[in-house]
């Protein structure tokens, strides 16, 4: 990380040092966060071509089915991953048969295909380009078909759980522009961190959930202090500009993202319960996972907003927001409300990142920038640096993503929000809390 | 033992290759967006994208000639800039930032999506549009060259191409910065109000230079394809931050920064990749598997990114006196 | 240089440039600027309410008035850069309510800003060249080809040292602008709006964080616009550059105009001292602030000095 300029080392020293122990000890936890063998990939670093194909029911991504590629004396096996997707490395060009087992599929589908002998099998060449597809979309099969009416339900239930997550992340994101002017693309890694760490504890250490959780949260908490005091305000003291510290985030989040590849590598893993199906509800497709995610978050968010109305800490906290200087000059200490703006925001990240674990469901490197732009778009919308603008933001986010869902196929349902996005900049750039500027 | 010969001789290849060449000339449109007019684009991955697809697609599609292909990925890109630019070029510089982050990644859904596989290839790309342009090769079949840069004449090919473009892009970039033109830009890089109180129509600006650094954009994305497949998940937000980290090593408002950073990055890039690579697989390293050493390379990256921002915006080439950015 | 300046160096004033008695809205005799029915509002705030104002031309008018009365906004309306809620004026008989700042730049009407604009990141030469008009180099197209341009940035190139040099900042024309002190970034942009050969030079606050040193040298510059035929309206909180060289004034108050006349008249007005007053003219005057203090020894020092000829 960037070396920060010398100052005297006595009244530094011992938080530097608790800081950089913290640090170490996590990193070594962290490294024993065993990583899976990768499935879904195949020898690709072994051999110089390469077999790949999706496998899809219903427009859906079909994981866990298993594909046999045979060719010129070769075989070899693959399981499809989270989104559907395969590769296999191949040693030689030429003719290759694509298997798909049909026992690994769900009860009641097949492949069906009228014009084929064989519809589970693909005859596929491995030509000049070096590699070769061969994808499976599976039609409707045996699938219960839900009324128009209960899906619709379902998104919008599904829409305001991602929103609620969303909101904890785009909250802290808000205030920490409103409070310092960063834009902060490593928002994305505290989101991660939240769900690494439940990972940890939870998983790999074997702690019950309910003490794993608070741990995690305590560390994303302490991580989003450890940020501001290690490199932003040495930075915002030195006097580097917005950009400037824009792009120094870009670099950070970049340099993070992968070192939290480095530790637990590049598959998703999950967190205890998530993909428990005893816990449906049997109702619109939710659990109690769900039912407890948008709890939490609900409660969360009351307490968040409670803060920011109520106490003298939270007001100074939406002064400092609004305007800086004036309410530097009116006498708050803006110092002391930065330090807890930072470990708000570290701790409301890592609770979403934990939802948002079980709502995917996985963990993953970079669960955090997946959703990082549509943090950002949560905030735009809603009005940079204001609380109650990235709730609402978030919320017209994840439900616009789910049930847009309804109309345009799943795999593009974060272009909706996006284009919401652009479209409400055009409309009312300051967002819709926002205020305008003045020239002049 | 190390192969120190093996890793040094990789490093040199990619002085000339075409991936540095493509890189070069993306950052040299990024030089003309951020650091001439002082435009937050982080789109740029996706005038690239718009380039290698419009190319591609026009060839195996639609079936047309080379010099058409060409176009359709340069009109493409313009297109885009001009959808990008009307609505954002009135926004303050974060918004744009944002704004264009979420339009490359809209174009990247695109593509990606199984929608319009049949055209786009979704997930897996196209392959197999080489071939037009390997019939334009003049230079004839055989293997050429010295030290460790012997190709056959595709790849010879493709790096004259490549390296003529970013010579000719570089040359109008030089042109066009000592002029008028350039000196009004550089005036909207820095207060865009004193410009418009001078008579200038400063939009309008904003919106050739957006436009200009596109298109270098899109034809640095044929560059990139030329010895590979078209692949979506090539033209994540990643690839323009490390095109932002070009950038800002060589030098941001400057011509040859961007071309030398680009060089440098992926000659040093490779040297270290090939050297932690080596190092893991002599035992020198052994907490670290085959595949974390190549993530080490992102984690560099963006340390490096950091670093120059915070000590040595200007970059190499740079006058810290004309930086707008650093405030 | 200073041809307006008379006997003992005191400015020329011009009279005679309105119609009928002095009031707010009056007619001018040659009006460059009328205006009609301008308001502006924030939010519930009424920032600008302006019925009718004209504007002489060839003079030099002062825009006064206390903190928050609207002029800068004004300003800002009047060039451009902030649309109204209602209003339409017009610019040498054209109509120019509503069109973009740019374009009102171009038909002659330059402004300079109360935070100077000085282009630090550009040296001072490439700041005076980017202010002339019509530049054919400009144009994308055009500019890569230098043979089509080279002239003409020769020419604009001997201008803009020839004003350099009225400025005395010729030295400096290869330095970078952010290497200029204050005062001399305040000669820079007036130099700079110079460069387009203006009907109508409106100057924010000019004199606002100038040493005293430069004062004279710039009221001198703006003499000087007013002798070449120049029209000049400036925003001013200094009563005494307003007295020495305002041919006309203009007094706002809360957005309104209040007072027109010429500088004597003005600043006798009751309304005028009831504008600076407010409503706290039935008060003791100490409990006043010490700027609005101070404004009103300026008006009753200048009044005993030019009692005493």
């Amino acid at each position: 990380m960037a070396h920060v300029a010398s100052r005297p080392l006595t009244r530094r020293a011992p938080r530097r040092l608790a800081a950089v122990l913290l640090a170490g000890l996590v990193s070594v936890l962290t490294l024993s966060i065993a990583a899976p063998a990768a499935a879904n990939e195949v020898g690709l670093d072994e051999y110089d071509f390469k077999v790949s194909g999706l496998v899809e029911l219903a427009d859906e991504p079909l994981a866990d089915v298993l594909l046999v590629i045979e060719g010129g004396g070769f075989r070899v096996e693959v399981e499809s991953g989270q989104d559907g997707r395969w590769a296999v490395g191949v040693p030689e060009r030429g003719d290759f048969t694509v298997t798909l087992d049909e026992n690994t599929l769900p009860a009641g589908i097949a492949v069906i295909d009228e014009n084929l002998e064989q519809p589970n099998v693909r005859t596929i060449t491995v030509g000049q380009s070096g590699s070769a597809v061969a994808n499976f979309f599976i039609g409707q099969g045996e699938r219960n078909t839900t009324s128009l009416f209960d899906q619709v339900i379902e998104r919008l239930l599904n829409g305001l759980n991602f929103g609620l997550l969303l909101a904890l992340a785009a909250i802290g994101l808000s205030l920490v522009f409103g409070t310092t002017g960063l834009s902060n693309f490593a928002h994305a890694e505290l989101i991660t961190f939240g769900g690494l760490m439940t990972l940890l504890f939870g998983v790999t250490f074997g702690l019950p959930v309910w003490l794993a959780i608070p741990i995690a949260l305590i560390l994303s908490a302490a991580l989003g202090f450890f940020n501001d005091a290690a490199l932003w305000k040495p930075l915002r003291k030195k006097g580097v500009g917005l950009i400037p510290m824009m792009i120094v985030s870009i670099g950070l989040s970049l340099a993070v993202r992968y070192i939290f590849q480095l530790f637990v590598g590049g598959d998703t893993q999950q967190l205890p319960g998530a993909t428990d199906t005893t816990l449906s509800i049997g109702l619109f497709g939710l659990s109690w996972i769900d039912v407890a995610s948008m709890g939490v978050s609900v409660i969360v968010l009351l307490g968040v907003a409670y803060f920011l109305l109520r106490t003298r800490i939270g007001k100074a906290t939406r002064a400092v927001s609004d305007n800086p200087s004036l309410a530097a000059a009116s006498g708050i200490d803006v110092d002391r409300v930065i330090r807890i703006v930072w470990f708000m925001a570290g701790g409301l990240a890592g609770l979403s990142g934990i939802l948002w674990a079980y709502f995917r469901p996985g963990v993953s490197w970079d669960m955090g920038f997946q959703i990082l732009l549509l943090t950002f778009a949560a905030v735009t919308l809603g009005g940079l640096g204001t609380a109650f603008g990235a709730l609402i933001g978030a919320l017209i986010v994840g439900l616009f993503v789910e049930l847009s869902t309804l109309i345009i196929p799943s795999d593009m349902k974060y272009v909706g929000a996006l284009v919401i996005l652009i479209l409400v900049l055009l409309v009312r750039p300051q967002g819709i809390l926002g205020r305008k500027e003045r020239i002049g | 033992m190390i192969d120190w010969l093996q890793i040094i001789s990789n490093a040199a290849q990619e002085i000339i290759s075409p991936t540095t060449a493509a890189y070069a000339l993306a950052a040299l449109g990024l030089a003309i967006h951020f650091g001439f007019t002082g435009l937050l684009n982080f789109g740029q991955a996706g005038f690239m994208m718009l380039g290698a697809y419009g190319y591609a697609i026009a060839t195996l599609t639609l079936g047309w000639p080379v010099w058409a292909a060409i176009l359709t990925g340069v009109v493409a890109s313009i297109v885009f800039a001009l959808i990008l630019g009307i609505p954002t070029l009135r926004l303050r510089a974060d918004y744009l930032a944002i704004v264009t982050i979420a339009a490359a990644e809209i174009v990247r859904l695109l593509f990606t999506t199984n929608t319009w596989v049949e055209v786009t290839g979704s997930a897996n790309g196209l392959q197999g549009y080489k071939g037009g342009f390997a019939a334009l090769n003049p230079i004839p079949p055989g293997t050429y060259g010295f030290g460790p840069w012997v190709y056959n004449e595709y790849d010879w090919w493709v790096r004259i191409f490549g390296w003529g473009l970013v010579a000719i892009a570089a040359f109008i970039t030089w042109r066009l910065f000592k002029s008028p033109w350039g000196r009004v830009i550089k005036g909207i890089r820095e207060d865009e109000d004193a410009v418009r109180a001078l008579g200038k129509n400063v939009y309008f600006y904003k919106m050739q230079s957006l436009i200009l650094g596109g298109v270098f954009g899109a034809l640095a994305g044929m560059i990139f394809i030329l010895p590979r497949a078209v692949v979506p998940s090539n033209y994540q937000t990643s690839l323009t931050f490390f095109i932002y980290a070009i950038l800002l090593l060589g030098g941001a408002a400057t011509v040859f920064g961007p071309i030398i950073g680009s060089v440098i990055f992926w000659v040093l890039l490779s040297f270290f990749s090939g050297f932690i690579a080596r190092a893991v697989e002599v035992g020198w390293l052994p907490f670290l598997t085959n595949v974390q050493a190549g993530q080490l390379r992102f984690i560099l990256v963006g340390i490096t990114i950091m670093l120059i921002v915070i000590y040595r915006p200007q970059g190499i080439f740079g006058n810290r006196k004309e930086l707008a950015f650093v405030k | 240089m200073s041809s307006s300046a008379g006997a003992q160096g005191a400015p020329i004033k011009s009279t005679g440039l309105h119609i009928g008695e002095p009031a707010p809205g009056v007619k001018k005799v040659d009006p460059i600027i009328i205006a009609n029915n301008i308001t502006r509002t924030f939010g519930g705030l009424t920032a600008v309410q302006v019925e009718h104002l004209e504007i002489p031309r060839g003079a030099i008018t002062a825009l006064i008035g206390p903190n928050g009365a609207g002029k800068t906004t004004l300003f800002n309306l009047l060039t451009g850069f902030d649309k109204p809620d209602t209003g339409e004026w017009t610019f040498d008989g054209q109509g120019i309510s509503g069109i973009p700042a740019f374009k009102v730049a171009r038909k002659g009407q330059v402004r300079t800003f109360q935070l100077t604009k000085a282009l630090g990141l550009l040296t001072v030469l490439d700041n005076m060249k980017l202010g002339a008009k019509g530049q054919s180099g400009e144009s994308l197209a055009r500019a890569l080809f230098p043979w089509v341009w080279r002239k003409q940035e020769a020419e604009i190139e001997a201008r803009a040292i020839d004003l350099l040099s009225r400025f005395k900042l010729d030295s400096k024309k290869d330095d970078y602008a952010a290497s200029l002190s204050g005062g001399q970034r305040k000669l820079l942009e007036m130099a700079r709006a110079l460069m387009s050969q203006p009907s109508l030079v409106m100057l924010d606050e000019p004199m606002a964080g100038v040493n005293p040193a430069l004062t004279q040298s710039l009221l001198d510059h703006i003499l000087d616009l007013k002798s070449e035929g120049m029209t000049v309206l400036f925003v001013e909180h200094d009563m005494h550059m307003v007295r020495h060289i305002a041919d006309w004034v203009v007094v706002m108050a809360e957005g309104r105009v209040v007072a027109e006349g010429d500088p004597h008249e003005v600043m006798s007005n009751p309304a005028v001292i009831d504008a600076y007053l407010g409503s706290h003219h039935d008060e003791d005057l100490g409990d006043l602030d010490t700027g609005v203090m101070t404004a009103i020894k300026e008006l009753a020092d200048d009044d005993a000095a030019d009692n005493k000829h």
